[in-house]
């Protein structure tokens, strides 16, 4: 079953500058999808426009059978098992951490709060951080803070989950706590779209890799026949750089 | 100099018959403070109303709102109170004007109005700016989870942004308070008026406007005290003030 399509996408930041070309992949339910590519290729611009974050000028998407790009969508409904995890956590600040996961399951599921705090306490127990709960956000290091966000989406019951540069503004030793509950997370068989340059985690978890330079999708491949073998000079310039040799 | 102090004359009765004349300081110190409040109300409604528009992204409601505050903020307070108060009765409809103008607190309810928009100019500013401040990551993250616009205002963006800017919010509502003196040009009894008519019964007047200054210092370190309860009750542990 397809849980993400996206066909011929353009967009424009501007009349000259055309950020996505003509992208197009699907993502199959249960599928990890990693994108990478190098910075400005429009990464987080695509994956933005999974949840109608970002417009779009042309093209479809759809998900979980349901239409991004239909004007009738209603995105808050959409958006809400749509989950996100931000490169900046945003986490809300002034909201203990146990607030900021019953924040949407209240308002926006209509959970009651005792149900929703429940169900908080048990998914901050998964991620191992049972003994935050009443803390603030800015009272916990980087990588608690993106544990939290990945159970602030985790709660909310999600069809998939959308990561960009999940990792990328932590400090390297809190790298793998995180990756770490991706990992568990792809094993319980959840659909992921994961911007990064994680390559050790692209290999490992993903099924696929998308490679975007200036705009566009350049490979869309199983994983391991992008590392094995790039097709694209700009594929296998872009590895070279970033793969330890 | 030649000036005969009397302290004793606040306990002299006034010629209001309503007590001696410290008494009637005092009555002076309520309207300014009933006056300031109100106005208060009327300046953080609206002014949150205006600043929010600006930040929504609509250009039509950016411009709307800038248009508001540069009316607003631009034309000085003692002409606006004087538009309300004797301009504006004239070009509403005969009845409703001469109704207005019979009105027993007319000045009291001119004096809020017009102070409260010009304030709310200078409050819209701020809310603006307080919004503004918050990184837009965290509009995208209450979008993500689901909440409408409305939502994502309610209970992200102005929960932190309002955290921000109560510094400046303290100074702007004292500055009600300084303002609602100007009311006294179109009559409202409030603490510089009854300071300056004791000073025309009395001749006492460095008794009378040393009293009234006292009493507007003292009025602001009372709201001082309380915006700095309310600064630390609203921290947030972890959080660096400012955002
Ligand atoms: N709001 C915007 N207005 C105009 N240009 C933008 C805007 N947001 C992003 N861009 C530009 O669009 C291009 C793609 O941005 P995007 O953030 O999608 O890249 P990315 O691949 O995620 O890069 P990075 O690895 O640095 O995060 C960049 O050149 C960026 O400067
Ligand atoms: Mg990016």
């Amino acid at each position: 079953m397809e849980m993400i399509s996206l066909r011929n996408i353009d967009k424009w930041y501007n009349p000259s500058f055309q950020v996505l070309k003509n992208c197009s992949t699907t993502i199959e339910k249960g599928e990890v999808v990693v994108v990478c590519g190098p910075s400005g290729s429009g990464k987080s611009t695509l994956i933005k426009t999974v949840n109608a974050l970002e417009s779009i000028q042309a093209g479809d998407i759809v998900v979980n059978g349901i239409s991004v790009t239909d004007s009738g969508t209603n995105l808050p409904k959409l958006r809400a098992r749509v989950g996100m995890v931000f490169q900046h956590f945003e986490l809300f600040p002034h909201l203990k951490v146990i607030d900021n996961l019953c924040l949407g399951q209240v308002k926006v599921l209509g959970r009651s709060r005792s149900e929703a705090s429940e169900k908080a306490r048990k998914m901050l127990e998964r991620v191992g951080l049972s003994a935050h709960a009443e803390k603030f956000p800015g009272q916990l290091s980087g990588g608690q803070q993106q544990r939290v966000a990945i159970a602030r989406a985790l709660v909310m019951d999600p069809v998939c989950m959308l990561f960009d540069e999940p990792t990328s503004a932590l400090d390297p030793e809190m790298v793998s706590e995180v990756l770490d509950v991706m990992t568990e997370l792809a094993g319980e068989g959840m659909t992921m779209m994961v911007v990064t340059h994680e390559m050790g985690f692209a290999r490992k978890v993903a099924n696929r890799v998308i490679f975007m330079d200036g705009g566009e999708i350049v490979e869309d491949r199983p994983a391991e026949d992008f590392f094995q073998s790039p097709e694209s000079p700009r594929a296998v310039q872009f590895l070279s750089k970033i793969l330890p040799h | 100099m030649n000036y005969n102090w009397n302290w004793g004359v606040f306990w002299a009765p006034s010629p209001d018959g309503a007590g001696t004349y410290f008494d009637m300081l005092l009555a002076g110190l309520q309207w300014t403070i009933v006056t300031a409040i109100c106005s208060w109300l009327i300046a953080l409604c609206l002014g949150t109303v205006v600043g929010i528009a600006r930040t929504t992204g609509s250009r039509w409601m950016l411009l709307a709102g800038n248009a508001y505050i540069e009316l607003f903020r631009n034309i000085p307070l003692l002409v606006q109170l004087f538009l309300w108060y004797f301009v504006v009765p004239e070009l509403l409809p005969v009845q409703l004007g001469n109704w207005v103008k019979q009105l027993t607190y007319g000045a009291f309810y001119t004096a809020v109005i017009g102070i409260g928009l010009y304030m709310s100019a200078r409050v819209a500013t701020q809310v603006t700016a307080g919004i503004s401040a918050l990184a837009s990551g965290q509009r995208m993250a209450g979008l993500a989870m689901g909440l409408t616009k409305a939502q994502v205002y309610r209970y992200v963006l102005l929960p932190q942004g309002f955290r921000v800017i109560l510094p400046p919010l303290t100074s702007e509502f004292l500055n009600t308070i300084k303002n609602t003196s100007v009311a006294l040009t179109i009559g409202l009894a409030e603490l510089t008026a009854r300071a300056r008519a004791m000073q025309e019964f009395t001749f006492q007047v460095f008794e009378a406007f040393i009293t009234a200054a006292a009493l507007y210092v003292a009025l602001n370190i009372v709201v001082t005290l309380l915006m700095r309860y309310i600064e630390r009750r609203m921290t947030v542990p972890g959080l660096v003030a400012g955002g």
